[in-house]
């Protein structure tokens, strides 16, 4: 029984998945080009950008149609609702891949002010986060989400401590670094943003497994790993 | 007994013959609220509501075991007259079924078999019935004409608004919906939710997204037994069991 259901909503999740891979992909190749200040990397993925908006819309779209014509409940509604908010999410990881590369185009002409030594740290947090939600996604793992989620405070702290060491070793000292300082600053805005958008997923893939909604609620996820 | 309980079933067998349609089902339908009775046909649904108002014992070679209660009082005890029992307990079928009388005649029929007489009564009780049904304004000036002159829909409102007419405190319905287009459809459902602030209601359905709209509470039957009764939204979004996900999600079977 249903199985034409069954396969549109396995070719939907194959198309999540492609996104997915997409956007893994994205963010890889952005922190290469700011670790080797690779200009043409950098314009490449600013680039490629627009097939994962293709896809985000054809998502969108096959999800709105499979809502509309299937009326579906249960662990499909949760399904279809929760891949609909990861495409977003996705989307949007995406997008921040490429102001990190608008960033390095900024500043890969010139020196940078500092070795890079705390930013490649967030950046291996942010693919692992984003790996992760992936994962928890395709083997429905609410351990591996819940994970996810708790490591948001990690980006926020090596987040700050970015900031903090530019702002006061540098910018504070010397302002002519401004141009190259500030950049950086941004790129750590958007990985630690990028981490928060892995989280939002594991939380829509803990609704999505247990049917609990645990976003603005991480009391919830105590006690219960 | 707790309050808020319109019909309490406990430990319910039902069989037609040796055939046993209902097993141990024990379930409380709560006052002033809908409850959807969903489940694939054979199940046991319909027997069950027909159950509410004793119109299985019209069946020959038919046995009951348990009890019913409505409002603390058991339906089937010797003392219970049937007929009031039917009276408090009204019934809306799958097909329309107006008699052939007149739009007037259809409402008025339930309070003159009751006994009563008094014109100016059975007048305003008309009315008021086919108010409450949503039907009074397509009616009121031709409510002399034959009731099998309206539409599927229309005759479906005016056989809830005949079932209404003797103030029942239950409203039993199998299948309303089933013979009806999306527009019919959708005014029954509209008016079953206004009309759970008076009465308490039971519907047959089999569909799903029928009971996801109107029941505060859906209960699941499979071959006779209840396999899952809660509340609307946990039934539709997170079932408890397996079987219940199969069946509402169509892949039962």
């Amino acid at each position: 029984m249903q199985i034409h259901f069954d396969q549109e909503l396995k070719k939907l999740k194959e198309k999540v998945l492609k996104m997915a891979a997409l956007t893994e992909g994205a963010i890889r190749l952005s922190i290469e080009a700011l670790k080797n200040k690779d200009k043409d990397l950098a314009k490449e993925v600013i680039r490629a950008d627009s097939e994962i908006d293709r896809i985000e819309l054809e998502i969108e779209e096959k999800s709105i149609e499979l809502l509309a014509t299937r009326q579906p409940v249960a662990i499909d509604l949760r399904f279809l609702t929760t891949g609909m908010k990861i495409n977003s999410e996705l989307e949007r990881i995406a997008d921040l891949a490429v102001n990190i590369c608008q960033r390095v185009l900024q500043i890969a002409d010139k020196p940078l002010v500092k070795p890079l030594v705390d930013i490649p740290k967030l950046a291996i947090l942010a693919r692992r986060m984003v790996k992760d939600t992936i994962d928890a996604f395709v083997n429905k793992d609410k351990g591996l989400a819940k994970k996810v989620i708790l490591s948001d405070s990690e980006a926020d702290k090596l987040r700050n401590s970015i900031y903090f060491e530019l702002i006061d070793d540098y910018i504070a000292k010397d302002g002519s670094c401004g141009r190259q300082a500030v950049p950086l600053i941004l790129i750590s805005r958007h990985l630690e943003r990028i981490c928060d958008h892995a989280t939002y997923i594991a939380e829509d893939i803990i609704y999505m497994i247990e049917a609990k909604i645990v976003k603005h609620h991480r009391d919830k996820l105590k006690g219960n790993q | 007994m707790d309050n808020n309980i319109r019909i309490e079933v406990k430990d319910v067998n039902f069989y037609y013959g040796k055939k046993s349609a209902l097993q141990n089902v024990s379930m409380d339908i709560k006052k002033n609220k809908i409850t959807a009775i969903i489940g694939p046909s054979g199940c046991g649904k319909s027997t069950l509501i027909r159950l509410f108002n004793r119109m299985n014992e019209l069946i020959p070679n038919t046995k009951m075991e348990g009890t019913i209660n409505l409002d603390g009082e058991n339906i089937y005890s010797s003392k219970i007259d049937v007929v009031e029992v039917r009276r408090q307990i009204g019934m809306v079928f799958q097909k329309p079924n107006p008699f052939p009388k007149s739009i007037f005649e259809n409402v008025a029929y339930g309070l003159r078999v009751n006994g009563i007489k008094d014109k100016k009564y059975i007048r305003e009780k008309v009315e008021k019935s086919l108010k409450n049904a949503a039907i009074w304004e397509e009616v009121k000036n031709r409510l002399f004409d034959n009731a099998l002159g309206l539409s599927g829909g229309q005759q479906q409102r005016l056989c809830i608004a005949r079932a209404l007419a003797v103030e029942p405190e239950v409203l039993l319905m199998d299948e309303p919906c089933s013979a009806l287009d999306p527009t019919s459809t959708r005014k029954i459902e509209e008016l079953v939710l206004d009309l759970k602030k008076k009465y308490t209601i039971v519907i047959v359905t089999h569909n799903m997204q029928q009971a996801a709209r109107i029941a505060d509470y859906t209960a699941f039957f499979m071959m006779g037994d209840l396999i899952e009764y809660d509340i609307t939204d946990k039934i539709f979004t997170k079932p408890s069991k397996k079987v219940t996900e199969d069946y509402i999600t169509g892949r039962f079977g």
